[in-house]
């Protein structure tokens, strides 16, 4: 009998994983009653780097510092700050190392245009190779000869009955083929 | 194709190399202040012992100050606190705590077990007055110059090289 319920069970479970989602490091104390507040304090730590695990959002993070960034980005939505003062804040006390995307200025070119560049060196380059690169010469095959040319007539005669020519290349060819 | 082409791949793989080289040799931990020479920042701390005057921004005009942040549950701190103890009794310097995140009868349990080298001590429990320094850990260790602005940041413990090589020569420099 079970075992006629058992897809229902898997099909269940299936369900009761979905809704289990990952665990979260903003605790139920620290969010915002304004929903429409604590949706926009989630999206901007996201983007706010945990100074003390480093490669974590405040968001993501449980350490004490990054409760206290939320406590305190959360304190300054209320107070009607908007995302860019709130970042300005955070970078005047932290720099741009608090931001997990770094920001576009003249100290970050080389990391915001270093790899499209490198990409497209390396496409010039390997467009230059191809169509500069000679055919190297040992992949020419050297033109046959008249006695070659006699056999491979002889080869490719439909009749099976004329004489094939006699083999040329004999002992003193042999061995020296590359 | 000149044949020095052939080298090119040699001389990326030698730039990255030394890029990388130089990446190793840096402690991605430690973060450079966005505060070296910016004016300290504004904060208005009780002070740690009840009765003893608090500390605030407007303590910090007017002399050489060395502010460290600390905490009694901090082991890093315990290990520098000989060396704050030694610069107490130089008096070369005034020394200003901030006390973080951090009960105060521990801390003071603390300073009792170890000596106190501070003049002055703010008592920071939500960390919001570290968090105006850029604090992300501790101890840190600044030095403020006459104006009231950081001219140093130490992340981590200080040791006997930290402060022979960089805070002293530091402090003589901005009491000239």
């Amino acid at each position: 009998m079970t075992v006629r319920f058992a897809p229902v069970f898997f099909l269940l479970g299936a369900i009761l994983m979905l809704g289990a989602g990952p665990a979260w490091a903003v605790e139920p104390d620290e969010r915002l009653a304004d929903a429409v507040l604590e949706a926009r304090a989630r999206v901007l730590s996201k983007d706010i780097r945990c100074l003390v695990c480093q490669n974590q959002s405040i968001d993501d993070s449980s350490a004490s510092l990054a409760r206290d960034l939320r406590l305190l980005l959360r304190e300054r939505l209320v107070e009607g700050d908007s995302d860019e003062q709130i970042f300005d804040f955070l970078v005047a006390r932290y720099g741009d190392f608090i931001l997990l995307k770094p920001p576009m200025k003249a100290s970050t070119y080389a990391l915001w245009f270093g790899p499209p560049a490198i990409f497209v060196l390396a496409l010039i380059a390997l467009i230059f190779f191809f169509r500069r690169r000679p055919a190297p010469e040992s992949a020419i095959p050297a033109p046959l000869d008249g006695d070659e040319r006699a056999r491979l007539a002889a080869l490719l005669d439909d009749d099976p009955q004329s004489t094939p020519a006699p083999p040329t290349r004999t002992a003193n060819h042999k061995g020296e083929r590359p | 194709m000149p044949r020095i082409l052939f080298l090119a791949p040699l001389a990326l793989f030698a730039i990255v190399a030394a890029y990388l080289a130089v990446g190793l040799t840096r402690d991605a931990r430690i973060l450079p202040s966005a505060l070296i020479d910016k004016p300290a920042p504004q904060f208005d701390l009780k002070a740690l012992k009840d009765g003893d005057p608090g500390f605030s921004t407007a303590d910090l005009k007017g002399d050489v100050i060395l502010v460290n942040i600390f905490a009694s549950w901090c082991v890093p701190c315990r290990a520098e606190h000989p060396l704050l103890m030694r610069l107490a009794q130089d008096k070369t310097i005034k020394i200003y705590g901030l006390n973080w995140k951090d009960r105060k009868k521990d801390a003071i349990a603390w300073l009792n077990e170890l000596g106190d080298p501070y003049d002055l001590i703010g008592h920071d429990l939500s960390g919001r007055a570290g968090i105006e320094w850029g604090v992300y850990g501790v101890p840190e260790t600044y030095l403020i110059d006459r104006d009231g602005r950081i001219r140093y940041k130490k992340v981590g413990p200080m040791v006997e090289e930290t402060l022979t090589n960089e805070i002293l020569p530091l402090i003589q420099e901005l009491t000239q």
